[in-house]
């Protein structure tokens, strides 16, 4: 990304607004993005990590045993299609919700 | 520092802004209850794959919080007398 703005700064000084303009905004909304899409990745490691070392190893030993390298693999594909039944399961709701709304404001307003 | 947007443009960021922002607020709503329903649900140990009972759980899980929820708010506006908006 550093590339992105890199790339962009050298040349955009003395030529005219609107092309670079766009340029700019692309690469605004694009640093953005990613921001909010490395936000949510860290929290998301950061839960499954502590409920998968909660699960995994009750017992800390000198090192971390084959089994217990097996529970954590296994914890973290249940940690993801956990997260992604939660997601589905609350847009599910939330546009039944929204629906719902809908309904009730079209019939107030008769 | 680089010029300033022009104003289609500063309004068109500040819509984008508003709608990233919201998706951050949706995607820290999901590992809330994500974390909480894994807690509530995942009880056994850890396995290749759910049991049934334990996806269902995580299903419900979802959807009687955000009942609770919108009862709690219910209750609320019942208590304080308000109409209904």
């Amino acid at each position: 990304m550093s590339s992105f703005f890199g790339g962009n700064s050298s040349s955009i000084r003395q030529s005219q607004p609107p092309p670079n303009d766009t340029q700019r905004k692309e690469a605004v909304m694009a640093q953005v993005r990613a921001e909010v899409q490395g936000a949510n990745a860290k929290e998301l490691l950061d839960n499954l990590t502590e409920k998968c070392y909660l699960k995994c190893i009750p017992k800390p030993g000198t090192s971390m045993s084959s089994a217990e390298e097996t529970c954590v693999s296994r914890c973290m594909d249940l940690y993801f299609q956990a997260f992604n039944i939660t997601a589905k399961t609350y847009a599910t709701r939330l546009q039944k919700e929204r629906i719902a709304q809908k309904d009730a404001n079209a019939a107030s307003s008769y | 520092m680089a010029d300033k947007f022009d104003e289609a443009t500063q309004k068109e960021l500040a819509q984008f802004l508003e709608h990233q922002q919201a998706e951050a607020r949706l995607n820290s709503q999901i590992q809330k209850f994500t974390s909480m329903c894994w807690d509530k649900c995942v009880t056994g140990s850890i396995g290749g794959r759910f049991s049934r009972g334990e996806e269902s759980c995580l299903v419900s899980c979802v959807d009687r919080f955000l009942d609770t929820s919108l009862f709690v708010v219910k209750r609320i506006e019942e208590q304080q007398g308000k109409p209904p908006a």
